[in-house]
């Protein structure tokens, strides 16, 4: 009697609670689905319509065709704003990556007369808008007459980037054993040569991350660029102007192959490390 | 340990390069905010006058577009909160084997530049996308209703052109609470709930002020997105800093927007950092 009530029991549990019950068992990954998905949308329709055979305006789909990926300068002056964009983007690296990876070394490192002021100092340049730190620099220029364009554009991305990388650098200091160090210094190994075989192979990661971190933060901005670069053209700049009018393919093509060489230099950074560990 | 000077021979180049190019712009801002036109000069031709009076006239003019930056900026920021928590608290605890390759996949579509991604979501939400027409099928919206050149869209682009700014902190501060604290207050007989409010939360608090700043900073100064998202009714402080300063030529009232909304965020900042409580960030 009992087991029978009990097979009873299994079919005539409503539907309604069934479906709600494996939402409730799966609402994780249901709400992982909903917010990937989310985040990938404009991503897939960027790389979608990078084969389209658009002609011009790339608004609307077309037909399909490689040709945008085999002859991705195709669109007049594309290829010049990415590269403008690449130039600037390894000079604002290098000098934000050095200044920046100091500034970590000193802050993290020491204890000395005026280290919070120094944080604070960090934190400034994170804590304006975009808009006042390129306004600010322009209106520098115009009181100078320097006409804005490569080189203001650069400096004004390692102002904006050393902040990212002293953090950056900074965190992975902090999460040093002290201990290493002393090892190092117990076996007669002095400061430089501690500093040169042990400290400085484990922060590497750290700034490795924050290079990495202020490129992409340089090769993306716009609203900085746009105020100090006259009239050179970055590859943002290029597709704001081009948004009026619709954004050739190969705008999309470069953006997709941006995305695929990002993903690559993360996934193999994370298999090296991961070795290394198991190492 | 070593020499005094060290510190400050390290802090020098790059203190020297932000004073150069940081404060003293800045300087030079507040400088430029007070000056007057040149009568009958040319364009853009201005004298110093210490005229206060600009902040009064720029911002009585545009304090529409400021009301609207705050406005759209928190709404933006909330959104990007609640959108960014559940996943950042799955990465961290529920994950398991996937934890770094689902990192990856959340920072991954920022590699796409972010001006094609804002133009995408312009052509998905516009009239010839997929997301209008078949939302007028199911009769969500009505057939005279558009999603682009309204609030909706600027505030969704900016919720969605931010977010990493919001996961990656939090990310960083639930993925450092011990899953024992948890366990601890389950056992206290906590429910889910209680646990979330009384351990989970205050622990995660430097994640969601770090984030919540990191967002709402870059949104209330942007144009970006109001200007590709947004029409003429959207129009946010930052479009008319960049008008100013380009198409009308007027840098002294241009400088004192750029220098009240520097004011004004930091003050919210500093205000928003005391109540929080955390010191951790700076």
């Amino acid at each position: 009697m009992s087991t029978k009530q009990k097979d009873a029991s299994i079919p005539t549990l409503p539907v309604g609670a069934l479906i709600s019950r494996w939402i409730g068992r799966n609402l994780i990954r249901i709400y992982m689905f909903f917010a990937f998905t989310y985040l990938f949308i404009p991503v897939a329709y960027t790389f979608a319509f990078s084969f389209n055979d658009s002609g011009k305006s790339n608004l609307v789909w077309k037909g399909f065709t490689f040709d945008n990926w085999t002859n991705p300068c195709g669109a007049p002056q594309v290829c010049s704003a990415l590269g403008n964009s690449i130039k600037i983007g390894l000079l604002a690296t290098i000098f934000s990556t050095i200044l920046g990876t100091m500034i970590a070394f000193a802050i993290g490192r020491h204890a000395f007369k005026g280290r919070s002021a120094s944080n604070l100092l960090i934190f400034l340049p994170m804590a304006t808008p975009e808009i006042v730190l390129g306004a600010s620099l322009l209106s520098l220029l115009l009181v100078f007459q320097i006409s804005p364009g490569f080189w203001p554009t650069v400096i004004a991305h390692v102002v904006f980037c050393m902040s990212f990388v002293v953090v950056t650098v900074k965190a992975r200091i902090a999460s040093l054993d002290p201990r290493l160090e002393q090892a190092a210094m117990d076996l007669y190994a002095n400061e430089f040569e501690t500093f040169r075989r042990v400290t400085l192979p484990l922060v590497a990661p750290g700034i490795a991350a924050a290079a990495l971190l202020a490129f992409s933060l340089s090769f993306d901005d716009f609203i900085i660029t746009n105020f100090n670069s006259g009239t050179m053209t970055t590859f943002p700049k290029f597709v704001y102007v081009s948004a009026a009018r619709g954004i050739p393919a190969q705008a999309n093509v470069i953006g997709s192959a941006m995305f695929f060489l990002a993903l690559a230099l993360v996934i193999i950074g994370q298999v090296v490390s991961r070795k290394r560990k198991v190492s | 340990m070593k020499k005094i000077s060290t510190p400050y021979l390290l802090l020098l180049p790059g203190f020297a390069f932000l004073f150069t190019f940081f404060i003293l712009p800045i300087m030079n801002l507040a400088q430029t905010s007070t000056q007057t036109r040149i009568e009958n000069g040319d364009t853009g031709q201005y004298e110093q006058t210490l005229r206060f009076a600009n902040y009064f006239d720029a911002f009585i003019e545009n304090r529409e577009q400021f009301t609207r930056s705050f406005v759209y900026a928190l709404i933006a920021t909330l959104l990007a909160l609640l959108i960014s928590y559940p996943l950042a608290y799955a990465l961290a605890f529920k994950a398991g084997k996937f934890k770094n390759i689902l990192l990856v996949l959340v920072i991954a579509p920022f590699f796409t530049s972010f001006l094609l991604r804002t133009v995408a979501w312009k052509q998905i939400l516009g009239e010839e996308g997929f997301v209008v027409p078949s939302l007028r099928t199911i009769g969500i919206i009505s057939e005279s209703t558009t999603l682009t050149s309204t609030s909706f869209a600027v505030i969704m682009g900016m919720t969605y052109n931010f977010l990493p700014f919001m996961t990656l902190p939090l990310y960083a501060s639930i993925d450092r609470i011990d899953p024992r604290t948890l366990e601890a207050s389950g056992d206290l007989y906590a429910n889910g709930f209680t646990t979330f409010r009384r351990v989970t939360l205050p622990l995660s608090m430097p994640g969601v002020v770090a984030g919540t700043l990191l967002t709402f900073i870059p949104a209330a100064g942007d144009y970006v997105n109001a200007q590709i998202l947004g029409s003429p009714n959207t129009k946010m402080i930052g479009n008319v800093i960049e008008s100013r300063y380009f198409r009308v030529v007027d840098y002294p009232t241009a400088a004192a927007l750029s220098f009240t909304l520097m004011a004004a965020i930091l003050i919210l900042v500093t205000l928003y950092i005391r109540k929080a409580g955390t010191e951790e960030l700076v």
